[in-house]
């Protein structure tokens, strides 16, 4: 019960872009064409997982031992922007057709602030390093699927007359609050079910 | 480059011209996620410029010494010191705030702007003009997120509270939760970026006209 709480709490009704707004500069940025919204959205789902595996295991494994919390802020953004940097590589020598398809998104997920904000979540809520996983992925998920059907509305943009005052980020915005809207439609799927 | 200028032109170029959320359209996760109320705005904006002014500052100072190749790695450290003592300052004297705040006090240290202006700005420029440029663009972003409150807050709650006082005191209409929602949010800057947008717009046009008429004059 927990798991699908968690995978549809991940996907629908906390959903990170239209609920708890994390990763919204690349939401924006990069949802223009479809072709480049999937890549970015299969190097979150990617880089998400096991950030969020790694950064918990750090978290059980090294500063709950030595008494550091208060270092967190830190150690996680070295973690994940190293990480980052680790699976550019392996994929360069390993995978290089996959490295194509999302090399050049790679860095921009060191900033992207949805990694870190998962991973701070999840220490929040005290998952472990199974449940952290499991909870990036859902992120991840609905972080991918907020920005797919993003894309696929922009696509359609570009055949339309809009106002040109409208035009760029005014109208993603305000089309980002209706989405939203019909997101937050979501947020009683589990009253009643799950405690 | 010429002296007494160029600093003030890099402080106040942050509020209109580079200004972070209308014209760079970047640090958006923040804007609509705490700007629910003023004092959150304030606040936020106030960590921002400690963290964008300290961090311009140390990049800006070790900008000779940092290899090109390992700069971003290097940004983040810098950055990220800031961050943790923001953090640590806010949950020791302001608990409640920090409470309201939660994952996006942490959440400083990967804000595009910060990353952004070490990148474009302090990297390339003097120590004295990187501390400008931070409290300048921290200085307007602090605005942008006061007003966002402030009309989120008004709409929301029908009244805007300052520390015990609130104004009005009682609320003259019914509010709309709705803004005090994500959706209200998203749609709120939206809205705002088109009236900025509407205003550019006619300003250009009478400029526009003005020259029109000058040269037909001539």
């Amino acid at each position: 019960m927990k798991l699908i709480s968690i995978i549809l709490g991940g996907v629908l009704t906390s959903n990170f872009i239209f609920i708890q707004y994390l990763g919204l500069c690349a939401f924006i940025g990069l949802s223009e064409q479809m072709e480049i919204a999937v890549g970015m959205a299969t190097a979150v789902i990617f880089v998400m997982t096991f950030a969020s595996t790694v950064v918990a295991a750090v978290e059980q494994f090294i500063l709950i031992p030595l008494g550091l919390q208060y270092l967190r802020t830190i150690a996680y953004i070295l973690v994940i922007a190293g990480f980052v940097q680790l699976i550019e590589m392996f994929l360069k020598k390993t995978a290089p057709a996959l490295y194509k398809a999302m090399g050049i998104y790679l860095p921009l997920i060191t900033t992207n602030c949805a990694v870190l904000g998962v991973a701070m979540l999840n220490v929040t809520k005290g998952y472990n390093i199974l449940w952290s996983t499991i909870n990036g992925t859902a992120g991840a998920l609905g972080w991918s699927l907020a920005i797919v059907i993003f894309a696929g509305i922009r696509e359609r943009w570009k055949f339309m007359d809009i106002p040109k005052v409208l035009k760029g980020f005014p109208l993603a915005l305000i089309s980002t609050g209706l989405m939203s809207l019909a997101f937050l439609g979501f947020s009683g799927l589990f009253k009643g079910v799950i405690k | 480059m010429n002296g007494k200028r160029s600093l003030l032109h890099d402080f106040t170029k942050g509020f209109i011209e580079e200004n972070a959320t209308f014209r760079m359209v970047i640090g958006m996760c923040p804007t609509l996620a705490i700007t629910t109320s003023v004092v959150n705005g304030f606040w936020m904006g106030v960590a921002v410029i400690f963290v964008l002014t300290v961090s311009n500052v140390l990049v800006s100072a070790l900008r000779k010494q940092t290899p090109d190749e390992i700069r971003i790695p290097v940004f983040v450290i810098l950055i990220a010191a800031p961050v943790v003592i923001v953090e640590l300052v806010m949950k020791a004297y302001m608990p409640a705030m920090y409470a309201t705040m939660g994952v996006f006090v942490p959440l400083i240290v990967v804000n595009c702007i910060i990353i952004a202006r070490s990148e474009a700005f302090a990297y390339r420029n003097p120590v004295l003009n990187s501390l400008m440029d931070g409290l300048g663009i921290g200085g307007g972003y602090t605005i942008n997120l006061v007003v966002i409150g402030g009309i989120r807050e008004f709409l929301g709650t029908g009244q805007i509270v300052f520390g015990s006082r609130a104004f009005p005191a009682k609320p003259f209409f019914e509010p709309a939760a709705v803004m005090l929602t994500p959706p209200g949010g998203f749609v709120t800057l939206g809205l705002l970026m088109t009236i900025l947008n509407i205003v550019i717009q006619r300003s250009e046009q009478k400029k526009a006209a003005r020259e029109a008429a000058a040269t037909a004059h001539d």
